[in-house]
């Protein structure tokens, strides 16, 4: 209780004071009101930033409920090996993002990269992934989801072995196909842990800030900048911290207006009843 | 009895306060020192310094805080916020404006006359970096310069003329395009399109960020639409210089190193590198203007906390490192930097090193030197005009539209 008063609450309550106040660290701070929050949401920037952020969401959690689904799936059969599978698909999970960023950088590599290498094979001409800036934000998702489903797919893995296997053999009875023992069975079933992963994945990707400073370095020309790596240079590099305060408040909001929504909607999708 | 024994006892803690009080007499002063231009490179130079310093100084003892540049800033921020700063600390130029306008360092000037140390010896332009409002915020540390790197055997190839003082923009995109035709993976220069150079090319064209007296910015002016016509031709027009693309995620210097680039704009700082990895002839020439000569000047001082209570005792450590024969001569010998001293022994023990053979074109481009236009939200400005140069570069924007564009967002967001 007191390591949360400590550590959680007092600084909570401080930046939301500090957001109303002009502070360049060095010197005490100075009560401004709301002038940064008017600035902030008059910013042209902001709503660039927003964008790549959605950008950056939209490719994002889809894909990476999608693989993780998917590598469960794969990892739900009893093949030989599997435990080898589990910990290969799981290594990135545990690796630094800082390395992995760096072996993203030459995967994407213009030249020698191995996507582009694999694309000529079948005649197509790879951009120069993080260096355009209609594909820098697509690299940067490719690396995050190869980073993040590993973990996704661990939980995913939990909820596969939690249904009961008489579903799919009276389905089977039925003459139901595999998709559509996936689709009727698997999906509805599973929908709990997507829901799940969907809102911690969408709350991450708000969140996102290593691996574009370390690949793109919010570039080319802006391009990649998002939330926290704006209020990271607001904060230590401007000199702005009541402005960089306003920010994470903004970024707090709006991450629980989003999550409030999801979980509006998951009543129409999200069956508890196994 | 009992008395007897009271009174031993009291002679015993006599005797040990006795004996003890000699030693807090002499008891060391001991200051921290942060820094992050030490690196694991130059650790042992700094090791070695501090150890001659004590030696020289038996009173104080030095505690180095050494920390990678990446996360220096942000350190240092926290402490003097959280009163844990050094007592004297590095500080590059552009950030040495910022603090010495928020107020956080200690005025040199008569802690220099109380600690009976001296500002003489200094190279007058790196020690006029260091002055806030006409008083002495810092002591410059080191400083260097940005020249022409060349390739000796590409021009041989390419049958061009080595660069020379008389030369201008029009030489170097010349012989550009006859090293560019060398090869497919060939090029003519490396000179980055970004707000470090552009202030610089600005001013060889006789343009500036903003006017005389600093009021209004004049980032769009035709001198610096010209300037970014000619930084972006090279790439675009010519393609004498790589695109991003081109680049592939190489580093500058080791398409340089590696013979795939006929000229490098790189600092003095390049030259350790280069002499362990260039497999050729290669010699460095004062950066050619086009109006003028502009050459860059970089700097990083050191600096007292305003708030430390050992100030003298910083004070002697900081002009020592920084100035004294002793501590050039090391930095020297590491090949860390230039020191900023006139003392003619170390320039020549400089000069003398090889490669590069033209070694004293860096005391050349001290005649042309430009500071960098530092203002107190110059991180801010800098990263406004950094993305616009980008469009520029990667063809979005036309440079007018581009210089446009950063020249209406400083106007709103930043404080002259």
């Amino acid at each position: 209780m007191l390591g949360f008063v400590l550590f959680s609450f007092t600084p909570i309550v401080r930046s939301l004071y500090l957001s109303f106040t002009s502070w360049d660290i060095l010197q005490p701070a100075k009560w401004v009101g709301i002038e940064n929050y008017r600035v902030l949401l008059g910013s042209e920037e902001l709503w660039r930033v927003m964008r790549n952020t959605a950008e950056y969401i939209v490719l994002y959690v889809p894909l990476l409920l999608a693989a993780s689904l998917a590598i469960a799936s794969l990892l739900n059969r009893d093949f030989r090996g599997v435990g080898v599978y589990k910990v290969l698909f799981f290594l990135p999970v545990l690796s630094s993002w800082v390395a992995g960023s760096l072996i993203w950088r030459w995967i994407l590599n213009h030249k020698y990269g191995i996507v582009n290498v694999f694309l000529g094979y079948i005649g197509i001409k790879g951009p120069a992934w993080l260096d355009n800036k209609y594909w820098a934000m697509p690299g940067v998702v490719m690396a995050s989801v190869w980073k993040d489903a590993g973990f996704s797919a661990l939980i995913f893995l939990g909820a596969l072995r939690g249904i009961n296997h008489e579903y799919y053999e009276a389905a089977a009875m039925d003459g139901a196909r595999p998709w559509d023992q996936f689709r009727h069975i698997t999906l509805p079933l599973v929908s709990p842990t997507t829901f799940f992963v969907a809102v911690t994945s969408l709350i991450n990707s708000f969140q996102v800030f290593t691996q574009v400073a370390v690949m793109t370095e919010a570039g080319p020309a802006g391009a990649t900048q998002v939330m926290v790596e704006r209020i990271y240079k607001y904060a230590f590099q401007f000199f702005k911290m009541g402005y960089a305060s306003a920010m994470s408040w903004l970024l707090f909001i709006i991450i629980l207006v989003f999550t409030l929504i999801q979980w509006r909607l998951q009543k129409r999708w999200v069956h508890y009843d196994g | 009895m009992h008395n007897r024994r009271l009174a031993l006892a009291f002679v015993c803690v006599a005797l040990v306060v006795l004996c003890a009080l000699p030693v807090f007499a002499a008891k060391k002063v001991t200051i921290t020192y942060g820094n992050f231009s030490a690196g694991s490179d130059n650790e042992p130079t700094l090791n070695a310094m501090k150890a001659a310093f004590e030696k020289a100084n038996p009173d104080i003892e030095i505690k180095l805080q050494n920390t990678g540049f990446g996360e220096y800033f942000r350190l240092l921020q926290t402490q003097v916020a959280g009163g844990t700063a050094p007592d004297c600390y590095e500080l590059n130029y552009e950030n040495f404006v910022a603090f010495a306008a928020k107020n956080a360092l200690a005025d040199l000037g008569p802690l220099a006359k109380a600690a009976e140390v001296s500002f003489d010896g200094f190279d007058d332009n790196a020690l006029d970096a260091f002055s806030y409002n006409g008083k002495q915020f810092g002591v410059p540390g080191s400083y260097s310069v940005v020249l022409l790197l060349y390739n000796k055997d590409l021009f041989d190839k390419a049958k061009v003329a080595y660069p020379n003082d008389k030369w201008t923009w029009k030489d170097i995109t010349e012989a550009g395009k006859k090293i560019r035709a060398l090869g497919d993976d060939t090029f003519g220069i490396i000179q980055t399109v970004q707000f470090w150079e552009f202030y610089k090319q600005i001013a060889q064209n006789g343009g500036s960020l903003f006017n005389a007296n600093r009021t209004k910015f004049t980032v769009n002016s035709p001198e610096n639409v010209e300037t970014l016509q000619y930084m972006v031709d090279k790439i675009i027009k010519y393609n004498i210089e790589p695109t991003q693309a081109q680049k592939s995620n190489q580093g500058e210097w080791d398409l340089f190193a590696t013979g795939k680039a006929g000229m490098l704009v790189t600092g003095n700082w390049a030259f350790t590198f280069m002499k362990e990895k260039a497999k050729f002839r290669w010699d460095v020439a004062v950066e050619p203007g086009n109006k003028q000569k502009a050459c860059h000047f970089f700097s990083n001082g050191y600096v007292i906390n305003k708030a430390s209570k050992k100030q003298q005792e910083a004070m002697k450590w900081i002009t020592w490192l920084s100035s004294s024969q002793e501590s050039s001569l090391l930095r020297v010998k590491a090949g860390w930097e230039t020191p900023p001293v006139s003392d003619k022994a170390v320039i020549e023990a400089y000069v003398a090193q090889r490669p590069p053979e033209n070694r004293k074109a860096v005391f050349e481009s001290l005649k042309y030197l430009v500071t960098p236009p530092v203002i107190e939200q110059f991180n801010e400005m800098s990263q406004i005009v950094d993305i616009q140069l980008q469009k520029a570069r990667d063809g979005e924007k036309t440079p007018k539209q581009a210089l446009d564009d950063a020249q209406k967002e400083l106007e709103q967001k930043i404080k002259l």
